[in-house]
């Protein structure tokens, strides 16, 4: 071989390797920088950022109020994950905004009526959300809500404070209380069989609930499942413990206030929209049902000037049932845990099932 | 001639019923407390006092009353409004209602502990004066029974009742202060502790037991230092079983973390008192047995009992 010739193979040769070095260290250089992205709607407890900085990059609206829809828009461009609150509304729009590689949306609650399970399912994106974590939380503050609700303390503090309160008096401020009463869950689910195990040793006489399914804890509290007809005609005290979906909306209806006893009194911690509110602000001012207690309104929040704010016999808490240190934690760390294991292609610790 | 019995105030009218027909009844026809001079006129020859925790039963009334008074009923558990050692001179009885009213005061004890630990009056305001904003994760926490220590002072029967209904809240550990040990204790793994230990240990703190001269003030500055900075204290039986001021003092300082209370010094409480100011402190007006069934209960108790000490008489 003349020395032209070696000298044109060496340089192939060189060539060659080179370009195979250049490209194996172009692939090196993409695996280490492939670290995927999520997106942090809001402030949330740190666990959960911190979980999730660990493996990936994390944008976040770190802000206490809510992140302006047009910027969740423009920030979810390009997420391999999405973090989000029940007040972002997980949509076709904000799909097509994020990306065909959008794999998972974790949101940091147990509802999920905010979220399009069937674009997500469309788009082969999972959701995540958060059972378990906050049910203790709910169902303590769920009897909490009852029992200012029946024993009328919201009143009660109000006139502490503007001079009603006067010497003690037999028949003052008298509500009604738990022991002897039926209680009626609609929805025996996590929270409202927990709720049930939490009112037992209150002297309840008989639990009764009405779900889709039987559900076998229900014999720990001796709950007897009902058609929903009779669960209103015979209980004390009306539950709302059950999922907001299609079938479930605006359940609560002016019928249904009428089936109820006249003294009933109807606890929501669910989701505002089990509810048709004008519905019960007439059946709460003509006497149709005793008294409600609620977590959870239409809209959130609700405005000073709704009339269900004049009533004695409606109490409105501001959706804080899971709101607690613990709660709050573990959702936020359950969430950014549900979110890395779709990225890694592992079993997600708490799935929506998608049908 | 019927026996004539008193009744110092409009009660529910189930009591009322009971005695009424065999007996010639008078009532205080207000919902009203009755001014003391008044009382010390309608006494006069009656055997039997119908009264309630607002009426000052002393010498001078049993004094108006005079030889034929057999009786004196209150429709209350407490007996703190009545000459005790005046009356067993005279040889009168006097007669309360424990039982029928625990199941309520226990649950009221439970409905004010967890107004204060979950922070619902706060939350109350913020729908009201439009503070409520889109829900935030961080707002408005409160803290769980979960894992805590409850403890009772005072294992009766309202003290009792108030370790059931906690329990499936997942308090960790039950632990009692009271002069002997109760048995049905162990029937909520209840633990007697000492005072210093109930103090120390409880991040819940109920007050359940009499007003007595051992317990007056018992609550008092040494006390709070003694508890956990995270604690709350929640008492629905007296209000001199704290020392209010030193009360004051410790939920402005932090000493504890927040205080409910159904019974205050005085009744009702003056709306500009300091107490009031403090966003950690829940007051509630005396409701206790706040139930139309527990107060029928009531009523129909007292009357029972006033007729349990005249029948055998005639």
């Amino acid at each position: 071989m003349t020395s032209p010739s070696l000298c044109r193979l060496r340089n192939f040769l060189i060539r060659v390797n080179t370009s195979i070095s250049s490209s194996c260290h172009q692939n090196t250089r993409k695996m280490s920088s492939v670290k995927p992205s999520v997106y942090v709607t809001r402030r949330v407890p740190l666990p959960g950022k911190e979980i999730l900085a660990s493996e990936c990059n994390v944008t976040q609206w770190d802000q206490d109020d809510p992140v302006p829809r047009d910027e969740l828009l423009r920030q979810v461009k390009g997420k391999d994950g999405i973090f989000c609150l029940l007040t972002e509304k997980i949509d076709e729009e904000l799909i097509l905004a994020a990306g065909p590689q959008l794999k998972v949306v974790g949101t940091m609650s147990v509802g999920y009526d905010h979220v399009d399970l069937a674009a997500c399912k469309k788009h082969n994106i999972k959701v995540g959300f958060t059972p378990g974590v906050l049910t203790n939380a709910v169902a303590e503050l769920t009897v909490a809500l009852l029992l200012t609700t029946s024993r009328r303390l919201k009143e009660a503090m109000a006139e502490v404070v503007n001079g009603g309160w006067g010497t003690w008096k037999p028949l003052w401020l008298c509500g009604q209380g738990l022991d002897g009463a039926t209680v009626g869950i609609v929805g025996l689910g996590r929270i409202g069989l927990t709720v049930g195990k939490c009112l037992k040793p209150f002297a309840v006489q008989k639990f009764l609930y009405s779900d889709a399914f039987e559900n076998p804890g229900a014999a720990e509290i001796g709950a007897q499942r009902v058609p929903l007809d009779e669960l209103l005609a015979n209980s004390d005290f009306v539950l709302a413990c059950c999922a907001l979906t299609p079938e479930t909306k605006e359940m609560f209806n002016k019928d249904v206030f009428k089936k109820m006893k006249k003294n009933a009194i109807f606890i929501n911690t669910s989701r505002g929209g089990v509810v048709q509110q004008d519905d019960l602000y007439d059946a709460l001012k003509s006497g149709e049902i005793g008294a409600a207690g609620l977590d959870v309104t239409v809209p959130e929040p609700l405005p000073t000037n709704s009339p269900l704010l004049t009533l004695n016999n409606c109490v409105i808490l501001p959706h804080i049932a899971s709101a607690t240190d613990k709660s709050r934690s573990s959702m936020s760390e359950l969430t950014a845990k549900n979110i890395l294991a779709a990225l890694n292609g592992e079993k997600m610790p708490t799935e929506v099932q998608i049908n | 001639m019927k026996l004539k019995i008193y009744v110092t105030r409009i009660v529910p009218q189930e009591g009322i019923d009971i005695i009424k027909d065999k007996y010639d009844v008078d009532v205080w026809d207000s919902e009203d407390v009755i001014p003391y001079e008044a009382l010390r006129e309608k006494v006069v020859g009656i055997t039997a006092l119908f009264c309630t925790i607002s009426d000052n039963i002393d010498a001078g009334i049993l004094d108006a009353a005079g030889p034929s008074l057999k009786v004196v009923a209150t429709m209350s558990v407490g007996q703190h409004h009545i000459d005790l050692e005046e009356c067993k001179r005279r040889g009168i009885q006097v007669t309360n209602t424990p039982d029928v009213a625990s199941d309520s005061a226990a649950e009221l004890t439970v409905a004010l502990l967890l107004l204060t630990t979950r922070r619902l009056l706060e939350g109350f305001e913020a729908v009201k004066n439009g503070e409520w904003g889109k829900w935030k994760p961080m707002w408005i926490l409160g803290t769980e029974s979960l894992n805590r220590t409850l403890g009772i002072m005072g294992m009766g029967r309202v003290g009792f009742g108030v370790a059931r209904r906690l329990k499936p809240f997942g308090v960790s550990r039950i632990i009692y202060y009271d002069v002997t040990q109760a048995a049905f204790a162990d029937d909520v793994g209840a633990e007697l502790v000492s005072f210093e230990e109930l103090l120390k240990e409880s991040d819940l703190l109920c007050v359940c037991c009499a007003l007595t001269p051992q317990t007056r003030h018992i609550f008092d500055k040494s006390a709070f230092s003694k508890m956990k900075s995270s604690a709350v204290l929640i008492n629905t039986s007296r209000a001199a079983l704290l020392q209010q001021s030193d009360l004051y003092d410790a939920l402005k300082e932090g000493q504890i973390s927040a205080a409910g209370l159904d019974v205050t010094d005085p009744e009702p409480l003056p709306i500009n008192h300091p107490l009031l100011s403090l966003p950690n402190c829940v007051i509630l007006p005396h409701l206790g047995t706040n139930t139309t069934d527990a107060r029928s209960n009531m009523s129909i108790n007292t009357a029972m009992n006033i007729r349990a000490v005249l029948e055998p008489l005639e």
